[in-house]
């Protein structure tokens, strides 16, 4: 058997799953330290557990990193290095990225010698002086993780690697993310995924010691995997230094979960949980790949992901009232989000005995859902409520109808703790679904996730056809995957992609595929 | 006339992305570029060529090189550095800038130049597509001097080619060049005047890039069918439409050469469609047959959104629509097909002119 559990920024969802069946599920609140939330639906999943059965794998997918950098929270003061001179200083790194986001990390840049040409040439040679200022200037700002990113790095990464192995002399602390091990071709959306992971390294570090702690207390001897933005599975090892890896897993495994359940294979999947809304399309019950670069946090990366809209909104989204700017001419003096009270929903939400007003206590004072103390909500002012009932309906409409490629009515799908927001009256909706077990859906997508194996290898092609190579490459990333515990019959090629070498002197490719399949049944 | 500021871009990137018919460099790029360039030193200028005075300079600048490199080596500002060479070389100071194509990231390769010295930038430019060289400009084929040219790198590098016996000479030498610069460099030619503009460049092209990049913002917004939308804007046809399964595509003397190959889905289920391609997209093969080829244009987009796929962001698994669009008129002489026809690309087949029902 296996659990699934789904960490989102209100609550912890976990499910143990018997092959295509549930046997068991838990909702509780996410906890501050991630650990005891955790502990406490593994425990309620593990107490309705038969005692013969046998845990064989834990697969966690958590939103957690998502939620960081759209609530723009605990980011490490992150710089980034580019190796370029005297090539691209028109667009410096972080050009394109939101004001907010970039304040958020620091927003430390620096460019410096060094990055190859296409042949492999150098631009430049890395001066290890300039990079030990760079260092020093660093230190002052107080930065305490970085990307590093030399131009042609997937081609050649010595650079890349010079330069990390000066700023780690300099400052022994600092956490590093260099680029060519997390992206191919194109360095803006490399660098931006980069530095995306570099960010995150404060938190991915806590999040995955946390949950290891948790594991070991309940003496489950079983393997962990994080789920990634493909609804691939990876080792908790490679997640703790690659948490970007993991930023979509959250709405892939809704939306697989939600397919899963609901049965339905062409729609659209709205999930909301407590902080955030995602909203993606169902394709023959795979979410909707994204053929064009994938935005984070208004940020552009390459990543093959679902295409998803993510909006800040969400069970815990704090409601104010006649905030400074507000949109006063219009009567209209209220602002919903986008920070929410997360996991404190159930202490600090009014209809809980708290002080903050939130959207779960409007949708209690209107009726849509029954939960806390409705005598503490009874006295909101009811046009504030209808208000409020009525924005986030229109925001919900808005998303679904971004994300939807034809005018025409599709089945919608509600799912996360958060669906009671909305009411069943969704304007292009066919029909509105809330499948059973919906508010666990994510745990049920992660549980249900496949394996994956990935390769990344240069071949000669004297000698060689271009489809040997290719048959090669597939055929180990198959072997690979089925190597970590997939079903051999159940393979498919997820992801191919080429690089041309053409600085050696033979015809050279770099041919990256991952190859993806069930789990195994245990 | 008209000004292009921070909010028009996005539409030219997308109209310059899809007449790229493939190729053209990444859209995203050239955008981002003529928008720092923009912020920095403010709007450009467009007038249209009956705006010319007669007594104008007008210079094309443009970029060369490969696009798999140019989306890794971002471009600098090489084409101001390549402006001012030919200024000082040919003694002659320019009163407003052209492009050398209107396809992908060169369609705004002089919005950079003419943001930093104020010059306007005239509506036309020398392809009214995309094309791989150099010497494939209608310029050339209706007598405009080839020579000379000033070529630029990112380090400091410039390389003036006062004189060479043809278009496609300067083609070779310049290429090479490139290749050694690091396969991103910039150029300018010796100025034209308003008459040369008027009888030998493709005319309005930026304002069409503007019209179809506009047509799909505005498909998307009220989510009506973009494919749709870009052929009310720009009159042509849907080739095709499938997914990506395969990509051959390698590099060779500083091109991107190769082929993609389309499953069909929908109407075109059990077809296969296989592109052909040297930066940009020459001929379309539909289960083997040839339904289109150079010059008229064949263009890859995201069947959903309407998105320019261009050759080096090309992927498997890609949902795709190919639209075909006929060719300037300039391109269909036979002065003009033997420059820039099927047969110059290396393929035994004559040019027939797509038909529009």
């Amino acid at each position: 058997m296996r659990i699934g559990v789904d960490v989102g920024g209100t609550n912890t969802d976990a499910v143990l799953m018997d092959g295509r069946d549930l046997v068991a599920q838990a909702k509780l609140p996410t906890t501050g330290d991630v650990t005891s939330g955790i502990v406490a639906s593994l425990e309620e999943v593990l107490r309705q557990k038969p005692k013969t059965a046998k845990i064989t794998g834990v697969m966690l997918g958590t939103t957690h990193f998502t939620n960081a950098l759209l609530e723009r929270k605990d980011l490490t003061p992150t710089a980034v290095l580019r190796l370029a001179l005297p090539a691209t200083t028109l667009l410096p790194p972080l050009v394109d990225w939101p004001q907010e986001l970039k304040q958020a990390i620091g927003g430390f840049t620096y460019m410096v010698h060094g990055g190859h040409e296409f042949d492999g040439r150098e631009i430049a040679s890395v001066d290890p002086a300039e990079i030990r200022e760079v260092a020093k200037q660093m230190r002052k700002q107080g930065v305490e993780a970085a990307a590093i990113c030399g131009v042609f790095s997937p081609v050649d990464p010595a650079h890349e690697q010079e330069a990390a192995a000066i700023l780690q002399s300099e400052m022994p602390e600092i956490q590093l993310t260099l680029s060519h091990q997390n992206g191919r071709i194109g360095i803006l959306e490399r660098e931006n995924a980069s530095t995306l992971n570099a960010c995150l390294s404060n938190v991915a570090k806590h999040t995955i010691a946390g949950i290891r702690l948790a594991l070991s207390q309940l003496g489950l001897d079983a393997r962990l995997y994080l789920s990634q933005n493909d609804g691939t599975l990876m080792d908790a090892d490679f997640a703790a230094r690659f948490p970007v890896f993991t930023i979509a897993s959250g709405p892939t495994n809704s939306m697989r979960g939600a397919a899963f359940l609901s049965g339905v294979r062409d729609g659209i999947v709205v999930d909301i949980g407590g902080s955030s809304t995602d909203v993606g399309a169902l394709v023959n019950g795979f979410p909707r790949e994204a053929s064009v670069a994938v935005n984070l946090a208004g940020v552009r990366t390459n990543f093959r992901m679902p295409d998803v809209l993510s909006i800040a909104l969400g069970g815990g989204s704090i409601i104010r009232q006649n905030p400074k700017g507000a949109d006063a001419e219009n009567g209209v003096e209220v602002t919903i989000g986008p920070d929410s009270t997360g996991y404190r929903l159930i202490v600090e939400g009014q209809a809980f005995g708290g002080a903050t007003l939130t959207t779960t206590d409007i949708a209690i004072a209107g009726g849509l859902a029954q939960a806390g103390n409705p005598d503490l909500v009874k006295g909101l002012d009811s046009s504030l409520v209808n208000w409020v009932i009525q924005d986030i309906q229109a925001r919900v409409e808005e998303t679904v109808d971004k994300v939807k490629t034809t005018a025409g009515p599709v089945p919608v799908i509600l799912v996360g703790g958060g669906s009671i927001l909305v009411q069943d009256s969704l304007s292009g909706a066919s029909e509105v679904l809330r499948p059973e077990h919906a508010e666990v859906a994510n745990a049920i997508g992660a549980a249900m996730a496949q394996v994956g194996g990935q390769v990344e290898k240069v071949f000669s092609l004297d000698g060689m056809s271009r489809q040997t190579a290719l048959d090669s490459a597939k055929d180990e990333a198959i072997g690979r995957a089925v190597d970590a515990g997939a079903n051999p019959n159940s393979m498919e090629i997820v992801e191919l992609d080429e690089v041309p070498l053409t600085y050696l002197p033979s015809n050279a490719i770099l041919i990256r595929a991952k190859a993806a399949g069930d789990l195994a049944s245990e | 006339m008209w000004q292009v500021d921070e909010s028009n871009l996005e539409a030219i990137a997308i109209g310059a992305g899809i007449l790229g018919t493939g190729g053209g460099g990444n859209p995203y790029i050239g955008q981002l570029r003529a928008k720092q360039a923009i912020k920095e030193h403010g709007p450009v200028t467009v007038l249209s060529p009956e705006e010319l005075p007669e007594n104008s300079q007008v210079i094309c600048v443009g970029g060369i090189g490969a696009p798999t490199v140019g989306i890794e080596k971002v471009r600098d500002i090489q084409s101001y550095h390549a402006l001012r060479a030919i200024e000082e070389y040919t003694g002659k100071k320019a009163t407003a800038l052209i492009s050398n194509e209107i396809g992908g990231s060169n369609s705004v390769e002089p919005m950079i130049p003419a943001a930093m010295t104020g010059l306007p930038v005239v509506d036309a430019d020398g392809m009214g597509r995309a094309f791989p060289e150099y010497h494939l400009k209608t310029f050339f084929v209706y007598g405009v001097p080839w020579c000379p040219m000033a070529l630029c790198d990112e380090k400091g590098n410039t390389v003036i080619i006062p004189e060479a016996i043809s278009a496609q000479w300067v083609e070779r030498i310049a290429r090479s060049v490139t290749v050694q610069m690091g396969c991103v460099a910039c150029y300018a030619l010796a100025p034209m005047t308003a008459q040369q503009v008027k009888t030998t460049a493709v005319l309005g092209t930026l304002s069409l890039a503007y019209n179809v990049g506009q047509a799909v913002l505005d498909a998307r917004e009220r989510q009506e069918d973009a494919i749709g939308a870009i052929l009310a804007a720009c009159p042509g046809k849907v080739l095709f439409t499938g997914k990506v399964v395969d990509l051959d595509r390698r590099t060779a003397a500083g091109f991107a050469r190769g082929s993609v190959t389309i499953d069909g889905l929908g109407s075109n289920a059990g077809s296969r469609m296989v592109l052909e391609f040297q930066n940009e997209n020459l001929i379309a093969r539909h289960d083997g047959e040839i339904i289109c080829t150079v010059p008229d244009l064949i263009c890859v987009v995201d069947t959903d959104r309407g998105e320019p796929i261009t050759t080096e962001l090309m992927r498997y698994g890609f949902r795709v629509t190919v639209l075909g669009f006929p060719a300037p008129q300039l391109w269909t002489s036979d002065k003009a097909l033997a420059v820039a026809g099927p047969r110059a690309f290396g393929y035994d087949v004559d040019f027939s002119p797509l038909v529009l029902s």
